[in-house]
């Protein structure tokens, strides 16, 4: 059973949503990064996407092409991706993903990619632009690495392609909320989508992302999850306390648990 | 009449006989013969090459797609829609021009230019954007949207969209939009929403990110009409398909002229890679027609540049896997070209494909050959070509020469120069 896996169970068994965050590796710039991720995994988070930035990223909205840009401004590598995901581990078992476009993996060479994936201690990989169709290239090698694979589903996505993807996935199933991109709003009508996707997805967990903002969107739309992912509003609230000179590290990183607390648990005001 | 094997339905030896005036067929070459070229696969590869690396999103979109077009392309119905406008509307066919004061000047094998210069709005690119806007029209979509480089596919966008009635949105990376600004404006004037890029480049690749983005927001109600034999299959087999129109004109009409169906070497312009494989598919079984495409060089293949499979390595790109421009780490690099149609760090998966078979030969053009390539042509037919042509137009030469005076070439004269006279006047 992966550390995926055991994870959603423990958090299925005592009735809560898990929390996956996604944060572009060297962002804000390359020495926040990983304190940024103990900073969450501190305030809950029950997993972590770590981005692998990328000059193309054509799924993205603004907040993480500006993530990628700047990631990428600081002559950020994939090496320094398994630096990152390294450290992480040293203090932490959460577990860690890394997130990408397949480009910058498949120059890395898929082998190589998944052994030091494999020995920074990730656990799986979302090649967002690699649906199972083309993702024979990696998969001998994620299998042998015991890396597990994520894909995704989306809203306009048939039953039967559902089942499927259910069938080649491992660690979870992402369902992306809307047709659009990353930090795009909400619409009405994801309930029967994540219904229906709830009731085809057996083997893995499922989780749902883009366009999550708060607890409340959190909670409407794990109701039929496992669980949710925020990525562009951590990236959006990032950018704010690091481009914030007046604020101290120490702050920011306040700042940051804090956002990931209240994603997870709600707004202390209302907890209290 | 011999029938070209790689055409070997009926519909399409029928339409590419002699003197019909009519484009060919878009029937498929189904023929069960192990010797003919057969790419792409089912599923969309060539070779290594292709397939379609997209979001989930666009999954199922391109999915309903391959079955419209894998439906329409048999229809003798949307054949014959597609054929009348190519005639009627675009102007087709269009002359295999003999270039007798050209071939006089280098002193070779003879010249003819195959004149897409012609075609209704000024290139090859609306063969391709009637096709697909007829496919849109078939799925019921409401939106279109195009990437422009050049503008040249923008404004033959704008044109069918105007023709049919249909809103568009154009792409175009703000750099493209300040030097190609006369097809700004008739974009606009056509009806049509000019989008600048401006992340990145500001060239075609981020227009065409801008583009892919547009359409993963807006899937159900919006077609997108790619301009070249790029993106995720099935558009590189399509757009090829609404282009070889252009191969099969030239061999009926060498006939008539030369008593040949086939040349010695057909020449075109490489940035995606469209009229290149548009006039050169038909021949593409006949292995004894040399292929040369020229690719954009730049300022030469050691300062900036956009030879793609000179200098590239495989990789995924805007929905493909290709060869493209990219750093050690896998991140795309900037291309540069004067010529703004061929200033992108890929191309089209055929064409590596074409490449690695060794089908094709792919040659370097700095952007002052080019240059040199629209005076020839100007002063010596009275043709000013586009700048991207001019580099096809520079193989001519040695080319012509290497030959000798029994051969016969054809080169794609692609699109008129009118777009880039600022640019050509400025570098004179």
């Amino acid at each position: 059973m992966s550390r995926l896996d055991q994870t959603f169970a423990a958090l299925r068994s005592q009735g809560e949503k898990a929390m996956g965050l996604f944060l572009t590796n060297g962002f804000p710039n390359p020495d926040a990064t990983l304190p940024i991720l103990r900073a969450i995994d501190d305030a809950g988070v029950d997993f972590i996407e770590l981005g692998m930035p990328f000059s193309d990223p054509l799924a993205e909205g603004l907040p993480i092409q500006r993530s990628s840009e700047r990631a990428l401004s600081h002559g950020v590598t994939m090496d320094d991706a398994f630096d990152t995901a390294a450290g992480f581990r040293t203090t932490s078992d959460t577990p860690l993903l890394l997130m990408g476009y397949v480009n910058p993996v498949l120059k890395y060479g898929p082998d190589r990619f998944c052994e030091r994936a494999q020995a920074a201690g990730v656990d799986g990989l979302i090649l967002p632009d690699v649906p199972p169709e083309e993702a024979g290239f990696i998969a001998d090698a994620a299998k042998r690495h015991d890396l597990d694979i994520v894909f995704l589903i989306a809203p306009n996505t048939s039953d039967e392609r559902i089942r499927r993807i259910d069938e080649l996935a491992s660690g979870f199933v992402y369902a992306v909320s809307v047709t659009g991109l990353t930090g795009s709003a909400l619409s009405g009508d994801v309930d029967a989508y994540l219904k229906r996707a709830r009731s085809l997805v057996t083997d893995n967990a499922l989780l749902v992302g883009f366009g999550i903002k708060s607890h409340d969107d959190a909670m409407q739309l794990s109701e039929h999850t496992d669980g949710f992912i925020v990525g562009s509003a951590l990236i959006n609230r990032c950018a704010e306390v690091w481009d914030d000179p007046s604020l101290t590290d120490e702050e920011r990183l306040d700042a940051v648990r804090t956002f990931a607390s209240d994603l997870k648990y709600g707004p202390a005001a209302e907890v209290a | 009449m011999p029938t070209p094997s790689n055409a070997s339905s009926p519909a399409s030896a029928d339409a590419a006989a002699p003197g019909d005036g009519a484009p060919a067929s878009l029937s498929p070459d189904d023929a069960p013969d192990a010797e003919s070229y057969t790419a792409p696969n089912r599923t969309g590869h060539f070779g290594r090459y292709g397939g379609a690396f997209v979001p989930e999103i666009l999954y199922p979109v391109l999915e309903d797609l391959k079955a419209a077009y894998a439906e329409a392309r048999v229809d003798p119905e949307f054949d014959r829609q597609y054929r009348h406008l190519l005639r009627e509307y675009v102007g087709r066919p269009t002359p295999l021009s003999f270039c007798d004061r050209l071939t006089a000047e280098i002193g070779g094998a003879r010249i003819y230019a195959k004149r897409e210069d012609l075609c209704h709005t000024g290139a090859h690119k609306i063969n391709n954007t009637i096709g697909q806007i007829l496919l849109a029209r078939r799925m019921g979509k409401t939106r279109i949207i195009a990437e422009t480089g050049a503008g040249q596919h923008g404004v033959a966008t704008a044109t069918v969209c105007a023709k049919f009635g249909m809103d568009c949105i154009v792409y175009m990376g703000s750099e493209d939009i300040e030097r190609q600004r006369l097809n700004v404006e008739r974009m606009e004037l056509l009806g049509a929403e000019v989008r600048p890029a401006t992340s990145g480049s500001q060239t075609l690749k981020d227009a065409t990110n801008e583009a892919i983005r547009d359409w993963v927001s807006n899937p159900t109600d919006t077609f997108y009409i790619i301009g070249s034999v790029v993106g995720p299959h099935p558009y590189p087999m399509m757009v090829r398909d609404f282009h070889r129109v252009i191969g099969e004109e030239t061999r009926s009409q060498l006939l008539e002229i030369e008593g040949r169906e086939t040349p010695d070497a057909v020449v075109a312009c490489v940035g995606g890679g469209s009229n290149a494989i548009g006039i050169w598919y038909p021949f593409i079984d006949d292995m004894h027609v040399a292929l040369h495409g020229a690719e954009a060089a730049g300022e030469g293949l050691h300062g900036r540049h956009a030879a793609t499979l000179a200098k590239g390595t495989p990789g995924v790109l805007h929905g493909a896997m290709s060869v493209m421009l990219q750093d050690q780490t896998g991140q795309v690099e900037i291309a540069h070209s004067v010529s703004a149609g061929l200033d992108y760090p890929g191309i089209g998966p055929e064409h590596a494909y074409l490449r690695d078979l060794d089908r094709a030969q792919y040659h370097p053009v700095t952007d002052q050959e080019a240059l040199d390539g629209v005076e020839l042509l100007s002063q010596t037919e009275g043709i000013i070509p586009a700048l991207e042509t001019a580099h096809a137009v520079h193989l001519l030469p040695d080319l012509a020469r290497d030959l000798g005076e029994d051969a016969v070439i054809v080169f794609n004269c692609s699109g008129r120069g009118d777009k880039d006279m600022e640019t050509i006047a400025k570098h004179r």
